[in-house]
């Protein structure tokens, strides 16, 4: 059985795959497009730097599909204003105006800083950008990214690479209950279990980098996550039994050969 | 003749993603690019704080203490 239409919808474009994955810590280029062919990703995430003079590298867009929606993050940003410069900039590279907003000022958990977030989400939405934003889960920041023109809310399961899973569960799930625009669970996710967890609560989507980009075979763990991501929403969909304390027979209960 | 050819090879100093560079008087924007970057077509350029789009690189000339940014797309979450 398959289920019709169940497509998520960012901005007004349709994507029928809820696995977004992020391009960085690749070992090889082609280990990149490896893993993004085997992930039916329709979104992935790059990020703006300096070029190194010195160096000739490599171009990352040329790995990429044609066909997928580029989402270009503030990464390197520490404020909104810096927020603001980078997505102009990626807006002038012609790659469209899709921005992640990642405002950080902890290197050391790497959370994102909530307001500075919000600032910097007004700031891109009046300018015309699709702002997607990164936040740590917090229903009032929800709610301000929400009137600010957002076009998600991406919070963390858990700090950036650190493969902890959904250690912010019970207040993702606040924002899924809460929260009209979709709900994409960023950062953190290390094995696809952890993925199908957040869409069985009702995510709407996951992003994930680091556990598909340093595994040993990224393009199978690719498309472990993509199917885990399916089963989780299927699961999602199916309207999921309530947890019991006591048990409950799936037997019938009357004795077997007497009554 | 003497003169103008000293004058074409005066050199200039502008800081080019953060380093001190000499290039030639008078060069463009869009020789310095097509000079440092493999891939130009997704190269975004700031010069002193302002982005100059890809259709004003030929017709931008650097001058004396320039900052110039050269930004383009690398792997990220």
């Amino acid at each position: 059985m398959t289920v019709q239409n169940d497509n998520l919808t960012i901005a007004g474009k349709t994507f029928t795959s809820r696995f977004l994955l992020g391009t960085g810590k690749f070992s090889s280029k082609t280990a990149l497009a490896e893993s993004i062919a085997a992930s039916n990703a329709e979104i992935v995430t790059v990020a703006l730097r300096r070029i190194d003079i010195d160096q000739h590298e490599e171009n990352i867009i040329q790995y990429i599909p044609k066909n997928v929606t580029l989402l270009v993050n503030t990464s390197g940003a520490r404020n909104a204003q810096e927020a603001l410069r980078i997505a102009r900039l990626a807006r002038e590279s012609g790659c469209g105006n899709w921005i992640k907003v990642e405002v950080i000022n902890d290197s050391k958990y790497l959370l994102p800083d909530n307001a500075e977030t919000v600032k910097a989400t007004e700031l891109l939405v009046k300018e015309g950008f699709i702002v997607l934003p990164y936040m740590s889960p917090d229903l009032y920041i929800a709610r301000e990214l929400v009137a600010a023109g957002a076009a998600t809310v991406m919070p963390l399961g858990s700090p950036i690479g650190s493969n902890k899973g959904l250690k912010t569960k019970e207040l993702i799930q606040i924002l899924i209950n809460e929260i009209d625009i979709p709900i994409i669970v960023d950062a953190g996710l290390g094995a696809p279990s952890q993925a199908a967890e957040a869409m069985e609560m009702g995510a709407d989507a996951v992003l994930v980098n680091t556990a598909v980009a340093t595994a040993g075979n990224p393009q199978l763990i690719a498309q472990a996550f993509a199917e885990a991501v399916k089963a989780g929403r299927l699961a999602y969909l199916s309207g999921l039994p309530s947890e019991k304390i006591c048990a409950e027979a799936s037997s019938p209960l009357t004795g077997f050969l007497y009554e | 003749m003497f003169r103008y050819l000293k004058l074409r090879n005066k050199k200039m100093n502008v800081t080019l993603n953060g380093k001190p560079k000499d290039i030639s008087d008078r060069t463009t924007l869009e020789t310095i690019i097509r000079g440092h970057c493999q891939s130009p077509e997704h190269v975004v350029a700031e010069l002193n704080g302002s982005i100059i789009g890809r259709s004003f690189w030929e017709s931008t000339t650097l001058k004396e203490n320039d900052r110039l940014e050269l930004v383009s797309f690398v792997g990220g979450g």
